[in-house]
């Protein structure tokens, strides 16, 4: 299972597996990792999954949906490299993959 | 004080369909929601975005499916009490009262939750000196325009209400809309309105910017953004208009001393209720092993809390399981004619 390190926005990394099919999200949510809420539960309805992608990381993504760009509007803080983690499905290219936290979701 | 059989917290799906449950069993019940429309999420987060997961309804938008269920709900003429949130809730003897931030006062020996992830607020800004402006010179919604009379306004956001609020008060006001992308999110005639009104010098558009600081210690004179590539800019601001959309907070149900798990309540799956007797949770707000955030689980989960609000309500009495096909007495609780 690909390696995820998820890094709080104090710089607290918490690296954790993920099953290849699994977004982003639902990893953080299954290991109790702080800083991702995901309230609507995956929909694209609430931008409370909300993280940064370093760069490196993030030009491997697929591009996002208008959807998903409408909802990081609304996201806490959005920046060029923001994404829903709801939206990032987990695949072997993302092996070590590293994701930041906001500093909240709301 | 209202008295009903039973008090549904939270007006979307589950909860309508809660409604519907508790009416073909004949018990009268009271919905209270902190939106001014009935539909939940499904109504204020994807009115318009297809749901193809409603068993026999193949394909049906948030907007429909809450037409259809206040449809089905209509025989049971409940009543509605929107735009209140439920602040309190305490046991006297074997029934709860409960009171909503209007002072509203209820009465039943069942409450049933079906709250989803709490209740809808606006987004606030993230900016820190943005709190002591907040209600004075920062606005989330507007509700009386004429204090805008000669005053400066800086609008954010990039969806429907920025736009529409910029092109109304673009008529009366300075205006300036900041977004912090080059694409707003809108339907196709606004956004060639505002592109037309920007021609013409009516209002000023920003694109890529972020609000930076407020400048101003008692009250706002002037505002800095910062474009994406980090040049800053001043702008002249009597009352910023923020417009991100709406959050949910669990807010006061995790005063009510009902155990909470991640935000979320454990029930038994028996009959959904919480670890309080006679205060149930369906929909997206309760929790068990196995538990699918979908609507049609909370539509079992309602059923089924609704079969264990009758013992409450009617302990007199024996509940007969009944088919909606076959049952005269339900034929006539629905207002079916012979």
């Amino acid at each position: 299972m690909p390696k995820i390190t998820y890094i709080s926005h104090e710089g607290k990394k918490n690296t954790v597996e993920v099953a290849i099919g699994l977004s982003v999200m639902e990893g953080a949510i299954q290991n109790n990792i702080e800083g991702i809420d995901a309230d609507c539960g995956g929909s694209m309805a609430c931008a409370t999954c909300h993280v940064y992608v370093p760069e490196k990381w993030f030009s491997k993504l697929e591009k996002p949906q208008d959807a998903e760009q409408d909802m990081i509007d609304m996201a806490y803080e959005p920046k060029k490299n923001s994404r829903l983690s709801c939206q990032i499905i987990v695949s072997p290219e993302l092996e070590g993959i590293e994701i930041n936290t906001p500093l909240k979701q709301t | 004080m209202i008295k009903t059989d039973a008090i549904i917290i939270g007006a979307g799906p589950t909860g309508l369909f809660a409604v519907h449950q508790l009416g073909i069993i004949g018990l009268k019940c009271e919905v209270i929601d902190n939106l001014d429309r009935a539909g939940g999420q499904c109504i204020e987060l994807y009115p318009d975005k297809p749901i193809y997961d409603i068993p026999g309804i193949p394909e049906c938008t948030g907007g429909q499916l809450t037409e259809g269920l206040l449809k089905q709900i209509k025989p049971f003429k409940n009543n509605f009490h929107l735009g209140q949130r439920v602040e309190e809730i305490k046991q006297e003897n074997n029934t709860w009262i409960v009171k909503t931030n209007s002072g509203n006062l209820f009465t039943a020996p069942n409450i049933i939750i079906a709250g989803g992830v709490g209740s809808f607020e606006p987004r606030k800004l993230s900016l820190k000196e943005a709190e002591k402006f907040e209600g004075k010179q920062i606005l989330y919604s507007i509700t009386n325009k004429d204090i805008f009379k000669n005053k400066k306004l800086s609008i954010f956001g990039g969806g429907d209400s920025a736009l529409d609020w910029a092109l109304e008060l673009s008529k009366s006001n300075e205006i300036t809309l900041i977004h912090r992308r080059n694409e707003f999110r809108g339907a196709a005639h606004t956004l060639s309105e505002i592109k037309k009104k920007e021609k013409e010098g009516k209002l000023i558009v920003k694109t890529p910017y972020n609000l930076k600081s407020i400048v101003g210690d008692q009250s706002m004179s002037e505002i800095e953004i910062e474009h994406e590539d980090g040049k800053v800019e001043k702008i002249k601001t009597d009352y910023i208009l923020s417009f991100f959309g709406l959050i949910m907070k669990l807010g006061p149900i995790a005063d009510w001393g009902l155990n909470i798990n991640n935000k979320t309540i454990p029930v038994n799956t028996e009959s959904f209720q919480t670890n309080k007797e006679g205060i149930f949770a369906v929909g997206d707000i309760c929790t068990y092993p196995g538990k699918l955030k979908l609507i049609l689980s909370g539509f079992h989960e309602a059923a089924l809390a609704a079969r264990a609000c009758f013992k409450r309500a009617r302990p007199n009495e024996t509940y007969r399981f009944e088919f909606t096909t076959a049952s005269k007495s339900i034929h006539d609780r629905l207002g079916l004619k012979k």
